[in-house]
């Protein structure tokens, strides 16, 4: 066994396994950050495949960014978990029946037999300097790049719905007006008054 | 690095369409409450300005462009300028409903625009990649449109039931779409067909064709994916219901040409059969369950649920005749379809939704003109010879008899006498009950303009179809 | 540096000489970080104390310079409190979890031209996803201790990471479109030339947004709601002590180097001399590119400390206004005039 052959095992592992427990903990909190684990050891088998972009990128926005706001929700909202363990007992029997169901199907469909090495061949490495960024900058920009921009749009569309969705002016409340702030001149908040000296009464 | 620059001129609609949307929005931005007709304008000048460049470059050509993911044939013309056309339509009819409601804002306009652009995507495109992104646009205007009046409990819901399922449905569909590229290793749809024809198909082409034809199935609403069309329909915003009921219909068409018969002609034998169950499925239950109904809203629902099922049929014949025959059904429900909702846009107020069948009793007394559109659209709804709607299930009809599917045809024509009762029962309240309301109704010049327009094209349609059939025979060239 | 060690290394057998040759070099890096670290503590605490008009500490040793020793000493041998109903785990997981990502960022930043632990091409990616999962150190600390006002220096924290992180990717985005890699070391190569060639000066709005949005990654003062100790009173590490508190302390500052070097790599031209090209290179031909390379990083690391003894804190809703609303916006201005310039081949983009 190479090298990259025990990396790869034992990314695939915790990868497996941080899926496993993420499904199985009872703690929202703790299934956020199995989950956190997959995505990394995921990124690491990117790059053992020689996609350090795309795997350097997913630690970055699922790991640095998606599943932040995830844990940020989860830990505010406390969630109980004991409602939804209820029954477990009772449709023990029909899940495991339909999920061993779902196996069998799956391994019928998509067996090695379709997937499996003798069919597709392991990769090829890639020459010393190659560089995965600008192969995907070439062909993101030329060929895809009217699913590019389409991508773009759909952001575009989820920041309208976003903030369509949860800007509310409310009335009665004070707005901090930085532009009014900053334009703010000596003359509209000092005045200056001449007076004289009051005689101390006594 | 030497690129050569790909012909831009096919998706030019589309660039409009974006750079116009950006500019409305922005343009949205420094308007008070009150000026919000200038961004009403613009989006109906882009509009008008997309369907003349549209209709000025179409030809009868196929050109395939930016690497050959992007199509624009006569198929993709046609459906643009009808999606042009319903979208103008539905703009016209919700303005009044969305000022009552304080809807009336920028948001709803860019998104309806986004809306369209993802339909257009859709339309004509030759890639995968393409149809889900545009799908996606589409799809993630549609949550923001269904939500958009945040104090209504019954829009939260209905947004909340569309969004968790239209994500299952993405995922679906976007399974079988990685299936299919894996197994093919293409996402083009030409090359998608060659490879199957080549390599044929075994069993995962078979379950990645199923998971393609769930997601649609569940995007288009068919049975028994259909659970959601219902509640989202009668939840959202009337007039989201009527831009959400037309248009689309008309992407999602598309896509199952593109997607099915182009990509995946070469295993017609498979997907047909699952048409087939969802078409049987689709037409018993949408026209059952639509007598059932009291609300006009759910009513429409159910009935749009049957007319999907006729489409499908159309559809599976899998020949060309067939594929026209949907082409026009689904145009004419689309037509069909907005101005039922336009009616209930029609009688509604500030203060009241006018979404119950009640509320149409005694039309005919209150305003014959909405009565008589009525009419016609019940008529053309239910299939009553020589209106449009007859035209449409019969062509459908010819083009199952012809590929020997003389079982489902009859199928087809039991389920339309049965849905027929309650097309004509609407019409019973309209003409012979007494009104239960008696105010008048209320909408502006251009309303009635266009609701008169929409009636009359049906009644045209019906007494000359022979137009738009010819236009449907052209645009299908698979 | 191999040759240096060959008669060292060769002691060994073969097949351990790699990996014993890049453990060297990773003492050799992180002894001195730990070094810098430690008096970084002594020199802020000195520098505010001039600034205030005040000595600073002055009693370990000679003029205070035995103070960081003190107080790491101190440390070590404080008691580690965990709270009642914490996530015992979760709780000696997060100051590790934010400790690692400071100390592994330092594998790809070249201290003089070829001078860099792992010469990866994509070390820019690596740099920003390495700080991205610092994030969840604070986080995890913030919810595990099961204290409020920790839970709300974390969620102010978390809001304030991924935020500013758009505009530092933005700026970098800035950095990669004139220099054409991800690679740092070409990054640096691609700034040849005197002190005017360097990127802060056509960058200059992306140098600025970039140290600033720096310091607010690293949460500190101006930035530094996730401790605010008046109203939170220590924040995120408010129920840690003992070598728990010493390691987010020691992260903390191994950021604030971190991100000095980095933009003295990215915009000051890393190891090269200000007067390359000049009348003056050969005056200065004599010093060594690290020693330009620290002198840039300390420059930064004087500002961070200057900050702090200078501005209040801001306000929570002011930060994000200021991330969201103008760097942002600054920063993709600024991406597309660059664009811009690149079209019409002016300045570094002229390739």
């Amino acid at each position: 066994m190479s090298f990259e052959q025990i990396l790869f095992y034992i990314f695939a592992t915790v990868a497996v396994v941080g899926a496993l427990r993420m499904i199985t903990t009872p703690n929202p909190v703790h299934a956020a950050l199995y989950l956190v684990l997959t995505f990394f050891n995921v990124a690491l088998v990117w790059i053992l495949l020689e996609a350090e972009f795309l795997g350097l990128l997913l630690i970055l926005v699922y790991v640095g960014a998606v599943m932040i706001l995830f844990l940020f929700v989860v830990m505010m909202l406390d969630i109980n978990t004991a409602p939804m363990r209820e029954g477990f007992v009772r449709n023990l029997p029909v899940g495991l029946f339909v999920a061993l169901l779902m196996i069998v199907e799956i391994a019928l469909v998509v067996g090695p037999r379709f997937f499996g090495l003798e069919v597709v061949s392991s990769p090829a490495p890639r020459p010393e300097g190659y560089s995965n960024t600008g192969a995907i900058g070439e062909v993101l920009y030329t060929e895809y790049v009217y699913a590019f921009e389409i991508a773009a749009v759909i952001l575009l569309a989820a920041i309208v719905a976003a903030i369509g969705l949860t800007l509310r002016r409310r009335k009665g409340v004070k707005y901090q007006d930085i532009g009014r702030q900053l334009d703010v001149r000596r003359e509209d908040r000092v005045r200056m008054v001449r007076m004289d000296a009051e005689k101390q009464q006594d | 690095m030497t690129m050569e620059m790909p012909n831009l001129v096919p998706v030019l609609p589309e660039i409009v369409v974006l750079a116009m949307t950006c500019l409305i929005l922005v343009v949205d931005l420094f308007l008070r409450d009150d000026q919000r007709d200038v961004t009403y304008l613009l989006t109906q000048a882009t509009l008008v300005v997309a369907f003349a460049l549209t209709w000025a470059l179409g030809d009868d050509q196929v050109r395939l462009t930016l690497f050959g993911s992007v199509v624009n044939d006569p198929l993709s013309d046609v459906l643009k300028l009808f999606i042009y056309l319903l979208t103008f339509m539905t703009f016209v009819f919700a303005r009044p409903y969305m000022k009552e409601r304080g809807l009336h804002t920028g948001e709803y306009y860019v998104l309806g625009l986004l809306g369209v652009l993802g339909m257009m995507v859709m339309v004509s495109s030759y890639s995968m990649l393409l149809m889900y992104l545009g799908l996606e646009l589409l799809s993630l205007s549609l949550y923001a449109l269904v939500s958009l009046n945040r104090d209504s409990t019954r829009c939260s819901e209905a947004a909340m039931k569309y969004l968790v399922l239209g994500a299952v449905a993405s995922g679906m569909l976007l399974y079988g779409m990685s299936l299919i590229y894996g197994l093919t290793g293409s996402l083009n749809v030409i090359e998608i067909s060659h490879a199957i024809v080549r390599d044929g198909a075994d069993l995962p082409m078979v379950v990645a064709v199923a998971f393609v034809v769930v997601g649609l199935a569940f995007k288009l609403g068919a049975v028994p994916f259909h659970m959601w069309l219902p509640d989202v329909y009668e939840g959202a915003p009337t007039a989201i219901t009527a831009y959400l009921s037309a248009a689309p219909k008309l992407a999602g068409f598309a896509l199952f040409v593109r997607l099915l018969a182009e990509g995946l002609g070469p295993v017609t034998a498979e997907w047909q059969q699952m048409l087939m169950v969802l078409a049987v499925l689709s037409l018993f239950l949408g026209n059952v369950v639509a007598i059932a109904q009291t609300s006009f809203k759910r009513m429409l629902a159910y009935s749009t649920i049957s007319h999907i099922g006729f489409v499908l049929l159309g559809l599976l014949a899998g020949t060309n005749d067939g594929y026209s025959a949907a082409l026009f059904y689904v145009v004419a429900y689309a037509l069909m379809s907005l101005g039922g909702f336009a009616t209930i846009l029609y009688l509604a107020r500030r203060g009241t939704e006018a979404e119950s069948l009640d509320d149409l009793r005694g039309l005919n007394d209150r305003n014959p003109f909405a009565a008589f559109t009525v009419l016609i659209l019940m008529f053309s709804m239910a299939g009553i010879p020589f209106t449009l709607g007859f035209w449409a299930k019969l062509a459908v009809l010819r083009a199952l008899v012809q590929v020997d599917f003389v079982w489902l045809a009859v199928f087809a024509v039991v389920m339309s006498v049965i849905g027929a009762f309650y097309y004509l029962r609407v019409l019973k309240m309209v003409y012979f009950d007494k009104p239960v309301e008696t105010a008048p109704l209320a909408r502006g010049l251009d309303f009635r303009l266009v609701f008169g327009a929409n009636g009359l094209a049906i009644l045209g349609l019906g007494l000359y179809p022979a137009g738009l059939v010819a236009l449907c025979a052209g645009a299908i060239n698979v | 540096m191999a040759e240096t060690l060959a008669p060292f290394l060769g002691l060994f057998p073969d097949g351990m000489q790699p990996t014993l040759l890049i453990l060297i070099q990773i003492a050799l890096i992180l002894a001195p970080l730990l070094a810098v670290v430690a008096y970084l503590t002594f020199a802020e605490r000195k520098i505010i104390g001039y600034i205030q008009v005040r000595v600073g500490p002055n009693r370990v040793g000679p003029r205070g310079w035995g103070q960081p020793i003190a107080d790491a000493v101190k440390l070590m041998f404080k008691e580690i409190v965990v709270p009642t109903k914490a996530n015992r785990f979760v709780f000696f997981l997060a100051p590790v979890i934010t400790l690692v990502p400071a100390l592994a960022v330092w594998a790809v930043i070249p201290f003089d031209d070829g001078w860099v632990l792992a010469d990866i091409n994509a070390g820019l990616l690596y740099v920003l996803a390495l700080g991205a999962t610092g994030v969840y150190g604070i986080v995890l600390a913030g919810w595990a201790s099961n204290s409020k006002y920790a839970l709300l220096g974390a969620m102010r924290s978390a809001a304030q990471k991924i935020s500013y992180e758009l505009a530092l990717g933005f700026a970098l985005v800035g950095v990669l479109m004139a220099a054409g890699s991800l690679n740092l070391g070409d990054i640096v190569r691609a700034q040849q030339g005197n002190i005017l060639d360097w990127y802060w000066l056509w960058l200059l709005p992306m140098f600025f947004v970039f140290f600033i949005a720096g310091v607010a990654e690293t949460n500190r003062a101006p930035f530094d709601v996730a401790e605010g100790e008046s109203e939170l009173v220590a924040g995120f590490h408010v129920e840690y002590s003992g070598m728990a508190f010493a390691v987010f302390f020691l992260a903390e500052y191994a950021n604030m180097v971190l991100i000095s070097a980095m933009t003295a790599v990215l915009f000051l031209g890393g190891w090269l001399s200000p007067f390359a090209g000049t009348f003056m290179e050969s005056w200065f031909a004599w010093v060594p590119g690290v020693v330009w390379f620290l002198l840039k990083a300390a420059i930064f690391l004087y500002l961070f400390l200057w900050f702090r003894a200078t501005f209040p804190r801001y306000r929570y809703d002011q930060i994000m206004r200021l991330g969201w609303k103008v760097f942002i916006p600054l920063t993709i201005v600024w991406i597309f005039a660059e664009g811009v310039f690149a079209w019409l081949e002016i300045g570094p983009w002229a390739a």
